[in-house]
């Protein structure tokens, strides 16, 4: 057993306090410098919301429409395992520990491995794009996210042939997730937070996993440090956080369908022709315009994406697969 | 020279004071604590325009504004339903003066409500309908909303004579249907987070439970008056 015996450092040893300040201006010069792909260099290092990722590629899936200011993609959202309160999370995820984390990869899979965050996703070049979020709640955003096609890793991971569903799960932590503490009579929901989809859906070229927004690391509040995004979809199936991905064949028992199956199903695509018992899903609320009774938006089928994806439900009645 | 009594005009001041303190003290002038209550009532709506004039209501400020002035309606019914059962339990009469102005203002900030969810409906009355036909909570707000308005315009003492005393209770005894209806409307516009509703249906339990106590003290009592 090695025990190490602690020894003064001598002066030369300390780092400079100016360059400790600038440490991250640092680590992005050197790696610029030194030509390593930036990403892997910036997720080396103790990486943190907010620092800007490079080598990110434009795509070519991404709208023209005009983005949500970024204080309110990240001060306006719903992650319960912090608050049910839209404004909370930002506050409360502060100090939320996003390395070291791990990915578990389970289930239907040749080799079911848990990755260490920067593994999981070094393999992979960045992409941007700006794609609508819609929420189920009849708001929107437009929103820059930064990610990897999730058909890209599911690829790499190998699934075997019986994986029909993906399943994903968010961080399970009361010590840090306050909305997840067994709390008066807590926020209702069932934890682990689960998501899933059919395979055709995860693999569909839309689809992402998302590490960034507005060209920079993900605050901790919109799922940081890996979330899903689905844009076809009302975002609640947009699961944060992940810690879990397990390949079923099997349909997967999804948080907010088990919770309410009438309100909210396992497929949850955007459809203005299925009301919602609480919000019309005709129309929605553009976030971050400055005018307040600004017109609302007419909702698109698919969320605008019916040309890419519509082909996927062919032959499904949309009315009842919810 | 006369000598007068106070001897000095410090003196002179105090007794004043004292006076003015002793009248306030005794007897609140009904006048002056009106004109507070009043003050302190608009207070919620001067909160939120200052909030508004500093762009600090958040992302979604139709929704900070509804969802606080939906709050504050709920919080005037609760606070007006419990004038009574205070005046019983702690014989302060006095109370019963200011309750008109509290359920007054439960309807004002019912008004800003309803009204901002119209603004923002653009006054479609087809959207308006279609919500309060389809959905269930803004049906239930809805109604709640209209049943507040009798009880506003027969606020009046002119009314209260028009309508009579016991016609007049029996009318306003439908701001027990209003509240039940209000937290019922914010409990099924949740989704999950059912903490809040739960409050005020808690408080709003002890309120309606002491007035079933106050009724089956009082029909105890008048049958034990009964000659035996």
């Amino acid at each position: 057993m090695l025990i190490k015996t602690s020894r003064d450092i001598s002066e030369s040893e300390v780092t400079d306090k100016k360059l400790y300040l600038k440490r991250r201006e640092f680590i992005k010069r050197t790696t610029a410098l030194v030509g390593v792909p930036a990403m892997t260099g910036l997720f080396m290092s103790e990486v943190l919301a907010g620092e800007k990722l490079t080598s990110v590629k434009k795509s070519s899936f991404s709208t023209d429409e005009a983005m949500t200011p970024f204080d309110k993609i990240s001060h306006y959202t719903n992650f319960y395992e912090f608050s049910t309160d839209k404004e909370k999370p930002a506050e409360l995820a502060r100090d939320f520990k996003t390395r070291p984390w791990k990915i578990a990869i389970e289930g239907e899979v040749k080799k079911p491995t848990a990755y260490d965050f920067e593994d999981f996703i070094k393999p992979h070049a960045l992409e941007e794009r700006i794609y609508r979020l819609r929420c189920v709640e009849a708001w929107s955003m437009v929103v820059p996210w930064v990610g990897i096609p999730l058909a890209s890793i599911i690829k790499r991971l190998e699934p075997t042939s019986r994986a029909k569903y993906i399943q994903f799960e968010t961080l399970y932590s009361p010590l840090q997730m306050p909305g997840q503490r067994p709390g008066f009579f807590g926020s209702g929901l069932d934890w682990p937070y689960v998501e899933g989809l059919r395979m055709d859906e995860a693999m569909h070229p839309l689809t992402l996993l998302a590490v960034g927004l507005y060209g920079e690391v993900l605050p901790n509040q919109n799922g940081a440090p890996i979330r899903l995004v689905v844009p076809w979809k009302y975002g609640f199936k947009s699961i944060k956080s992940i810690v879990k991905i397990r390949f079923l064949e099997k349909q997967p028992i999804t948080t907010w369908s088990a919770m309410n199956p009438r309100e909210y199903g396992f497929y949850a695509n955007v459809n203005p022709n299925v009301d919602h018992p609480r919000w019309s899903q005709k129309q929605e609320r553009r976030i971050g315009s400055d005018n307040w009774f600004a017109p609302k938006k007419k909702t698109l089928m698919f969320n605008g994406y019916a040309d890419q994806v519509a082909g996927l439900y062919s032959g499904m009645d949309l009315a009842k697969f919810i | 020279m006369r000598t007068r009594w106070p001897v000095s005009t410090v003196a002179w001041i105090w007794q004043n004071l004292y006076n003015y303190a002793v009248l306030i003290a005794v007897k609140p002038p009904f006048f002056y604590m009106k004109a507070l209550l009043f003050f302190v009532c608009v207070m919620p709506l001067f909160w939120i325009i200052w909030r508004g004039l500093q762009s600090d209501l958040g992302a979604n400020p139709v929704e900070t504004v509804t969802r606080y002035t939906g709050d504050w309606v709920l919080r005037f019914l609760l606070i007006t339903l419990s004038v009574t059962p205070t005046r019983k339990i702690f014989g302060w009469n006095f109370l019963l003066r200011y309750r008109r102005m509290l359920g007054l203002f439960a309807f004002f900030y019912a008004c800003i409500h309803f009204g901002i969810y119209v603004v923002d409906q653009y006054f479609s009355v087809e959207t308006v309908l279609e919500d309060i036909l389809d959905r269930p909570y803004i049906t239930l707000g809805f109604t709640c909303f209209v049943l507040l308005i009798p009880l506003a315009l027969t606020s009046t003492n002119d009314m209260v004579k028009r309508l009579g005393a016991k016609r007049w209770q029996k009318l306003h005894r439908l701001v027990y249907v209003i509240a039940i209806g209000g937290v019922l409307h914010y409990w099924w516009l949740v989704k999950s987070d059912i903490f809040q509703p739960l409050v005020y249906a808690l408080l709003l339990l002890i309120l309606l439970s002491c007035r079933l106590w106050f009724h089956q003290r009082n029909s105890l009592a008048i049958k034990t008056m009964r000659p035996g």
